[in-house]
């Protein structure tokens, strides 16, 4: 078999990466997945979309793909509910020193066309009657983030690239990548050889081992993270809560459902995604601290997902100096769902060699060669 | 009996109309019924439809019914609120 361009993983990345290319005419794209769509971290994620962060990279990649998901639905023709959401997200301050940080943080999201703002803690009540205001200072708060199924939203690029001819192989497991004079030759999967010059790596938490496979380390590891859903109940909650120092993070979904979940400190480095008991009670002491309403309702189900974490926090997205042909979109650090879009799109003109919708020379897998500190995106629970 | 009135997922109202239409689309794997219908998502958690769908995947692909996966368990076995299980915490030392 033959292709163009052989694209790892059918998480939201690898979908979007090839509706984009094949949106642009490319042919003969291929995604192998060694399981089924959604099976990774995307399919796992606590289904939050937001553009309130901490540097600017992550700002611009967050607020274009946000652009995009509010008319998502039509452009690829989707047939289900994409249940797109913008009630916002308030993200509460809990000491000074984030009381401060966030006041730069709204400077620079306002800077970029970021709709959001400082708000006290008596505004925090009034868009959420059920936060416990006397634990935290202050909040930040942006209608413009929100909610979108990670499902449905992969499964609209998954169909719209589907329509214009790339090709899905599930349960196809790439097994190793054939290099000859310093060029990609073949990729071999569970059942297939696919005669490939260009191989894009969007394998999400495996990002690292696929690069293993060519020679290339990518500096990156998978780090479980855990989450539970309740009950469903009437709509009570309209934005994502969210607390750095708190570790938190809790919204209503439009099922009605209640998602939470929050980070292990001491999270070892490796493929684990099994539950833990530890988390729930955690998890069931912090929610009831800062939304203690939300005690009443029933857990029904917990479970957990991989973070690919890299060393800034933020995401690779670029080709590769070690070996043509070679494409990573990985090391998204928590928000490679909300950042598809813009992951598809740019790496679909980088591919094609054309002009960058926005200019992402920061993210270029070659950061981590000389660089040693970086300065870190702080708002990631 | 019409497919659309025989409801498999009472969780989430699922009908068999609904799984059929899915497996003609390719959806063949009980983790993406799951995650496109909701169905085994609910407060049952696949306990009344498990078996229900596992029947129809291997109708479907005429593979033995011991063969087609069903849905990945995971706690809780039942629900509990929040509240008992923050309370429980606390005397764990």
């Amino acid at each position: 078999m033959k292709a163009n361009i052989v694209i790892i993983g059918a998480g939201i990345s690898g979908c979007s990466i090839a509706y984009n290319l094949a949106v642009k005419g490319v042919k003969d794209v291929i995604v192998v997945e060694k399981s089924y769509l959604t099976s990774g971290s995307t399919g796992r994620c606590g289904a939050g979309i937001r553009q309130q962060w901490g540097t600017k990279m992550n700002c611009k990649l967050a607020k274009a793909s946000i652009d995009f998901f509010e008319t998502a639905q039509e452009t690829l023709q989707y047939d289900g509910d994409i249940e797109f959401k913008q009630e916002g997200y308030l993200i509460i301050a809990d000491n000074k020193e984030e009381d401060e940080q966030f006041t730069k943080n709204i400077e620079l999201q306002k800077s970029l066309g970021i709709p959001a703002r400082k708000i006290t803690k008596e505004e925090a009540k009034k868009i959420v009657p059920h936060l416990n205001t006397d634990v935290i200072l202050s909040a930040t708060y942006c209608l413009t983030d929100g909610h979108l199924n990670p499902f449905k939203m992969t499964d609209a690029y998954y169909k719209a690239a589907k329509r214009l001819g790339v090709k899905f192989y599930f349960n196809e497991e790439v097994k190793d990548i054939i290099i000859n004079n310093n060029k990609i030759d073949k990729v071999i999967t569970s059942n297939m050889v696919i005669e490939t010059e260009k191989v894009i790596n969007a394998a999400g938490g495996y990002a690292k081992e696929i690069g293993e496979m060519v020679g290339v380390d990518i500096p990156v590891y998978a780090e479980k993270h855990e989450i539970l859903v309740t009950e469903p109940i009437e709509k009570i909650q309209g934005p994502m809560v969210m607390s750095f120092a708190k570790n938190l993070y809790c919204q209503q979904v439009p099922h009605g459902s209640f998602i939470m979940g929050r980070s292990n400190p001491d999270a070892l480095h490796n493929h684990d995604i099994e539950s833990s008991w530890n988390f729930l009670d955690e998890m069931s002491k912090t929610v009831c601290e800062i939304l203690p309403l939300i005690g009443n309702l029933r857990v029904i189900r917990q479970w957990a997902g991989s973070y690919t974490m890299s060393p800034d926090r933020q995401p690779i997205i670029s080709d590769c100096d070690e070996l043509i042909g070679f494409y990573l979109a990985c090391g998204f650090s928590d928000h490679g769902f909300m950042f598809a879009t813009m992951t598809g799109l740019i790496l679909s003109e980088i591919i094609l060699n054309e002009e960058l919708t926005i200019d992402i020379t920061d993210l270029h897998h070659n950061r981590f060669k000389h660089q040693k500190d970086f300065v870190l995106e702080k708002s990631v629970v | 009996m019409n497919k659309k009135d025989v409801i498999v997922c009472r969780c989430e109202d699922v009908t068999l109309q609904d799984i059929h239409d899915l497996l003609e689309q390719g959806y063949t794997n009980f983790e993406e019924l799951k995650r496109i219908l909701r169905i085994g998502m609910g407060p049952c958690q696949g306990n009344t439809c498990g078996q229900l769908v596992q029947r129809e995947i291997s109708k479907y692909l005429k593979v033995k019914v011991e063969d087609v996966k069903t849905q990945k368990v995971r706690p809780l076995t039942t629900g509990v609120k929040i509240n008992y299980i923050k309370e429980g915490a606390k005397d764990e030392s």
